[in-house]
C-alpha cells in the first residue's frame, strides 16, 4: 500500500497502431497527496491526457499498458478489470473533459445524467437522487435547478454545460478529480468563472485535482505542483514556484520565454522554441527534446538522460543539468 | 479623420444575418452593429472579444466577403462600399491589396491541391506571372519567405503540421503582394511552442514588407503583444479602442477591465495576489440583445440609465475611445 493517494511508478504505455508502436508514455512517475492540485502541462501529443486517462482505465484501443504500476486509493489500477473499474469511476475518481458540448449525452435530460451516477454508486432511491441532483446544481452555481434538471444539454450555454459536467463529476464526492483542459473550449470570462468554482469546491470538499492544460497561466494560479511533459516523458517536475522561477530544463525555460505577457512594459520580441514537436512513431534515440534544444550535446542524441534532483521534489531529465551537478555545483544558471 | 495615413476606414458598419421569421417578424442576428474605426498604414490594429462578439464578421465584412447590411468602407482613399450612396465596386483589383489568413489551417487549405497550387492560385487569378517558370519562382520565393522551401512545394496539406500549414496559408496571402492582411485568429489552433514562431513571423513580414494588419484574436496577451492599438468588441459593438499599452494598463470600460483581470497570469506570485473581477452569467444572445448598453446585464456598475440609453462611443482622452455612461465616475 502506498502512502499517497495516487502513485504512478515507471508507467509505460504504447499504442499499437497499424503504422507501428507509438510510445505515448515512457517511464512516467507521479505521486499525489490527498487534497493536492497537480498541473500537467505540455503540447498536444506529449502524453498528458494519456497519463490521466490510464488512472481511470480509459486507455482507448489499441493502447496498452506495458510496464510500471499505478496505485490509486488502495487499488492496483494496473491489475484491475473493466468491472472493477466501473465501481471506482465516477465514485472515487471523476473526470471533466475538454468539450462540454460532446461529453454530455444530447438525448437525455441534465437531471437524468446526474441522477444516473448517484443511482449507480449509492443506495439512494430515485427521490433522494433527485434531491441530491438539485443540491449539486446549486453547489455549482446554477440557478433554478429544478427547471434545469428537466432541460437537455442543447438548451444550456457552454459555461453552464461545463458546470453540469462538474456537478456529475462531484456527485459521489470523489477523492480525485481529473480535469482535462476543462476551459479550453470556453471564453476567458467564463473560464475565470469555472476555475474559481473548481478552487472553491476543492476547498469545500477536499478532493485532489489533476489539472491537464497547455495554458501556463492556469497552472500558475491553481496548482501546487507541476509536471512538464514532452514526448511522453516528464522532463521536469517541481513546485509551482520552482517551475516558474527556477526552471532547469531547456524546454521549460523555452516555454516560459515564448508566451506573450500582458504585463510586459515594452515590446519584447518573443523567443520561440524552433522546430516542431516530435513524431512519436519515430522518436529520437536520446532525449526527446534534443532535436529542438539549443544546448544540445552529443550525448543527448544518443542516450536518454537520467533523473537529476534539485530539492525535495524538483527534478529534471536533462544531460545539461546532470553535467552541471557532476561538476560539483548544484547551480547551472 | 481624413488624413493620408489612414489605409482602411470603416464607418457605421452593420452586418445583420437573417435568422428565421417572416415579414414583420423576421428576425436578425446583429453580428456587427454600427462599428467605426480606422487603420493607419503600417500599423496593426488588434480586435479582441469573446466568441460571438462579431470580431471575425467585422474582418470579413470589411473585405466584403459578406455584403454589409449598412455602412461605408474606404480603402486607401477610395470608397469601396457605401450602402447609402449605393456604391459597391468590383472587388477583384482590391483582392490583390487586401488578403486574409484564416483561423483553422486544417480547413482553409484544399486537401486535394498541392502546396504549390495553393500558393499559385492567387498568382493565376491576378495574372501575376508571365510564364510557368516565373510562376514557379514566385511560389518558391513565397514559401522561402514563410520559412518553408522548394521541397515542400509538391506536397499536400495533410503532410504538414499545424504550424507549417498556417505558414502555407500566410504564403498564399502574401502571393499577391498585398498591403493589408486580415489575420483572423491565425494562431489559436497552434501549439504553444509554435505560436511564438508564427507571431514573430508576422512581425518580421510587417517590418520587411510594410504590411498593415487587422489582427483578430480572443487572447488579449497575444493581441497586446502584436498590436499598436486594440479595439474591444462585445455583442456586435465596439466598446473601447485605445493604444495597446494604454488599453491594458488603464482600461476604462468595465468589460475591458474584467477581460484583463480574467486572463490567467503565468506568474504564480502575481496570480495569487491578483483579485479577479469575475463576471456573472453568460453573453446574452445576439438575436435579442439587451436594451441600452449591451453589457449592462453583466456590468457591476449598471444603473437605470444604462438600460434606457445606449452609450455613445466617444473619445475621452487622445486616441482613447470608450462607450460607457459611467466612464468619469469610476
Amino acid at each position: 500500500m502506498s502512502e499517497y493517494l495516487v502513485d504512478i511508478k515507471n508507467e509505460r504505455l504504447s499504442f499499437f497502431t497499424p503504422a507501428g508502436e507509438v510510445k505515448a508514455l515512457n517511464d512516467v512517475s507521479i505521486h499525489l497527496n490527498q487534497g493536492e492540485v497537480l498541473g500537467i502541462v505540455g503540447e498536444s501529443g506529449s502524453g498528458k491526457s494519456v497519463t490521466a486517462y490510464s488512472l481511470m482505465g480509459l486507455t482507448a484501443h489499441p493502447g496498452k499498458l506495458i510496464g510500471g504500476t499505478i496505485e490509486f486509493n488502495g487499488h492496483q489500477i494496473h491489475e484491475m478489470s473493466e468491472q472493477e473499474f466501473r465501481k471506482i469511476r465516477g465514485n472515487e475518481v471523476s473526470i471533466i473533459f475538454q468539450d462540454p458540448m460532446t461529453s454530455l449525452n444530447p438525448v437525455f435530460t441534465i437531471g437524468n445524467q446526474i441522477e444516473e451516477v448517484i443511482l449507480l454508486h449509492t443506495d439512494k432511491d430515485k427521490k433522494q437522487a433527485h434531491e441530491r441532483a438539485v443540491e449539486l446544481l446549486t453547489l455549482v452555481g446554477i440557478n433554478e435547478p429544478e427547471k434545469r434538471l428537466k432541460q437537455y444539454p442543447h438548451e444550456l450555454s457552454g459555461g453552464m454545460r461545463q458546470r453540469v459536467m462538474i456537478a456529475i463529476a462531484l456527485a459521489c464526492e470523489p477523492k480525485l478529480l481529473i480535469a482535462d483542459e476543462p476551459t479550453t473550449a470556453l471564453d476567458v470570462t467564463i473560464q475565470a468563472q469555472i476555475l474559481e468554482l473548481m478552487m472553491e469546491l476543492k476547498d469545500k470538499l477536499g478532493m485532489a485535482i489533476i489539472m491537464i492544460t497547455h495554458d501556463l497561466g492556469i497552472v500558475a494560479s491553481m496548482c501546487e505542483k507541476i509536471a512538464v511533459m514532452y514526448g511522453g516523458r516528464i522532463i521536469e517536475y517541481g513546485t509551482t514556484d520552482e517551475i516558474f522561477y527556477e526552471p532547469k530544463h531547456e524546454y521549460t525555460k523555452g516555454l516560459l520565454k515564448s508566451i506573450p505577457r500582458l504585463d510586459a512594459e515594452e515590446h519584447e520580441r518573443l523567443v520561440p522554441i524552433e522546430g516542431t514537436p516530435i513524431d512519436l512513431l519515430n522518436p529520437p534515440k536520446g532525449c526527446p527534446f534534443a532535436p529542438r534544444c539549443e544546448s544540445c550535446m552529443k550525448i543527448c542524441l544518443r542516450e536518454m538522460p537520467p533523473v537529476t534532483t534539485f530539492g525535495d521534489i524538483h527534478y529534471t531529465q536533462c544531460w545539461m543539468n546532470q553535467k552541471a551537478q557532476m561538476e560539483g555545483g548544484a547551480t547551472n544558471e | 479623420m481624413n488624413n493620408n495615413d489612414v489605409l482602411v476606414q470603416v464607418e457605421h458598419l452593420k452586418q445583420y444575418f437573417p435568422a428565421g421569421g417572416y415579414g414583420k417578424n423576421k428576425k436578425y442576428v446583429k453580428a456587427v452593429d454600427d462599428v467605426s474605426f480606422a487603420i493607419k498604414r503600417g500599423e496593426t490594429l488588434g480586435l479582441v472579444g469573446e466568441s460571438g462578439c462579431g470580431k471575425t464578421t467585422t474582418g470579413r465584412s470589411l473585405l466584403r466577403l459578406y455584403e454589409p447590411t449598412a455602412g461605408k468602407i474606404i480603402y486607401d482613399g477610395k470608397v469601396i462600399f457605401d450602402k447609402d450612396a449605393k456604391i459597391a465596386v468590383d472587388m477583384l483589383p482590391y483582392r490583390k491589396k487586401m488578403q486574409i489568413v484564416f483561423q483553422d489551417p486544417y480547413a482553409s487549405l484544399d486537401p486535394r491541391m498541392t502546396v504549390a497550387d495553393i500558393v499559385g492560385e492567387p498568382i493565376d487569378i491576378h495574372k501575376l506571372a508571365a510564364n510557368k517558370q516565373e510562376r514557379y519562382e514566385k511560389i518558391i520565393e513565397m514559401l522561402r519567405r514563410v520559412g518553408l522551401n522548394s521541397e515542400h512545394a509538391n506536397r499536400y496539406p495533410h503532410e504538414f503540421s499545424g504550424g507549417q500549414r498556417q505558414r502555407v496559408g500566410i504564403a498564399r496571402a502574401l502571393a499577391v503582394n498585398p498591403e493589408f492582411i486580415v489575420c483572423d485568429e491565425p494562431i489559436s489552433a497552434l501549439d504553444v511552442s509554435i505560436q511564438a514562431q508564427v507571431i514573430n513571423m508576422f512581425e518580421d513580414l510587417q517590418a520587411e514588407l510594410g504590411l498593415t494588419y487587422l489582427f483578430i484574436a480572443h487572447d488579449l496577451s497575444v493581441v497586446k503583444h502584436i498590436s499598436n492599438r486594440i479595439g474591444v468588441m462585445y455583442l456586435g459593438k465596439m466598446v473601447e479602442l485605445a493604444d495597446s499599452y494604454e488599453l491594458t494598463t488603464r482600461p476604462l470600460h468595465p468589460y475591458t477591465q474584467s477581460l484583463i483581470s480574467a486572463i490567467p497570469v503565468a506568474d504564480p506570485i502575481k496570480a495569487r495576489a491578483n483579485k479577479r473581477i469575475v463576471l456573472e452569467g453568460d453573453v446574452p444572445s445576439p438575436l435579442n440583445p439587451p436594451s441600452g448598453c449591451r453589457f449592462r446585464t453583466r456590468c457591476p456598475y449598471a444603473t437605470e440609465r444604462c438600460a434606457a440609453e445606449e452609450p455613445v462611443f466617444k473619445e475621452v482622452s487622445t486616441g482613447h475611445y470608450v462607450a460607457c455612461h459611467h466612464v468619469n465616475e469610476q
